[in-house]
């Protein structure tokens, strides 16, 4: 255990610089920056006209179509890790059962590739 | 000894912060990102455990794409957040059920604890141990033999998931003209042109 967290203690020590790099970065403006605010400065700027409306508006529903097709696969991918790991113990009844799942996914996959799910208008 | 409890108290204490912060900030995208700052804590107190393969599928999966996938629902609900929080009373009677149903598990968990100090042992060791097989080896070899069922069900869900986000979202516009590579390798100078006589004078 204390052997498998030594490997790690080198992504600590950059999350500490990038922490110290990014608090510092974000933090001397403020101390050392000159500042004279006033309304006009402050006020939000879209090609010289006022802001018509709000920024965040509803955007096409296929983004968030190709990010759930995105994570299934994904998903799939993150079952294949430990199964080519312990490729060699697990036999034929391993083998088969993996191929089982993959053949399941696969009809997914062929049903949203004739659905036109991957194209984009 | 004393590094490992500081990062095990790091850990936990910014996952409960967060964790409440996700619920109380009041920008829904400010929530989101404590959520993804949650999913990294709960990572880091995965891999004290010795959980490796678990620790960084959390922040594949999770933060990576699940964090993605709030954040693209947040955009695209049109809700209005000051309305949304009208309905708190409403929705307090069964919130207070689901958080007295935790706070049961927590004493249950917290009694067991105090009874015998060394039950926390039994689920925290890795079986195997991690000197015989890594975290991810310890995964593959029960995953599809012994709970092949658990794992084909996962791949069904999976199935299922992608046949309904397709069928509930996926409406092509009519007016979309697509390209048909086939049809147009297939063409050739007798099908793409056609040479009328035009008598002079007249139109075709």
């Amino acid at each position: 255990m204390e052997d498998l967290l030594k490997d790690y203690v080198p992504i600590v020590v950059f999350i500490g610089i990038s922490l110290v790099i990014g608090l510092a970065l974000l933090v001397s403006p403020f101390l050392l920056a000159f500042k004279s605010p006033d309304a006009e400065k402050n006020s939000a700027y879209e090609c010289g006209f006022n802001a018509f409306d709000d920024a965040r508006m509803k955007f096409d529903i296929r983004f968030y179509l190709v990010a759930i097709l995105f994570i299934i696969f994904d998903l799939e991918v993150a079952f294949l890790f430990p199964w080519a790991i312990t490729f060699g113990k697990l036999g034929w009844y391993g083998f088969t059962s993996m191929m089982v799942f993959l053949a399941v996914l696969t009809i997914g996959f062929i049903y949203e590739w004739k659905k036109g799910a991957l194209e984009w208008d | 000894m004393i590094l490992h409890a500081f990062f095990f108290y790091l850990f936990a204490a910014v996952t409960v912060a967060s964790a409440f912060m996700v619920i109380s900030a009041r920008n829904p995208v400010h929530s989101v990102l404590f959520l993804i700052l949650a999913f990294f804590n709960s990572a880091g107190l995965f891999l004290m455990l010795g959980a490796e393969f678990l620790a960084l599928i959390l922040i594949v999966v999770y933060v990576g794409a699940v964090a993605v996938l709030f954040l693209f629902v947040v955009m695209m609900l049109d809700v209005d957040f000051v309305e949304l929080r009208q309905g708190f009373l409403q929705y307090l009677p069964i919130g207070a059920l689901v958080g007295i149903i935790l706070l049961i598990e927590l004493l249950v968990v917290l009694g067991g604890w105090t009874i015998s100090p060394d039950i926390i042992a039994a689920p925290t060791t890795p079986i195997p141990a991690l000197a015989e097989m890594s975290n991810t080896e310890a995964i593959g070899a029960v995953l599809y033999t012994r709970y092949i069922f658990f794992f084909q069900i996962a791949g069904l869900v999976l199935l299922v998931a992608m046949i309904g986000a397709i069928v509930l979202t996926l409406r092509h516009k009519a007016y979309a003209k697509r390209q048909n590579i086939s049809e147009q390798v297939g063409r050739d100078p007798n099908t793409a042109i056609e040479v009328r006589k035009v008598e002079s004078g007249k139109g075709i």
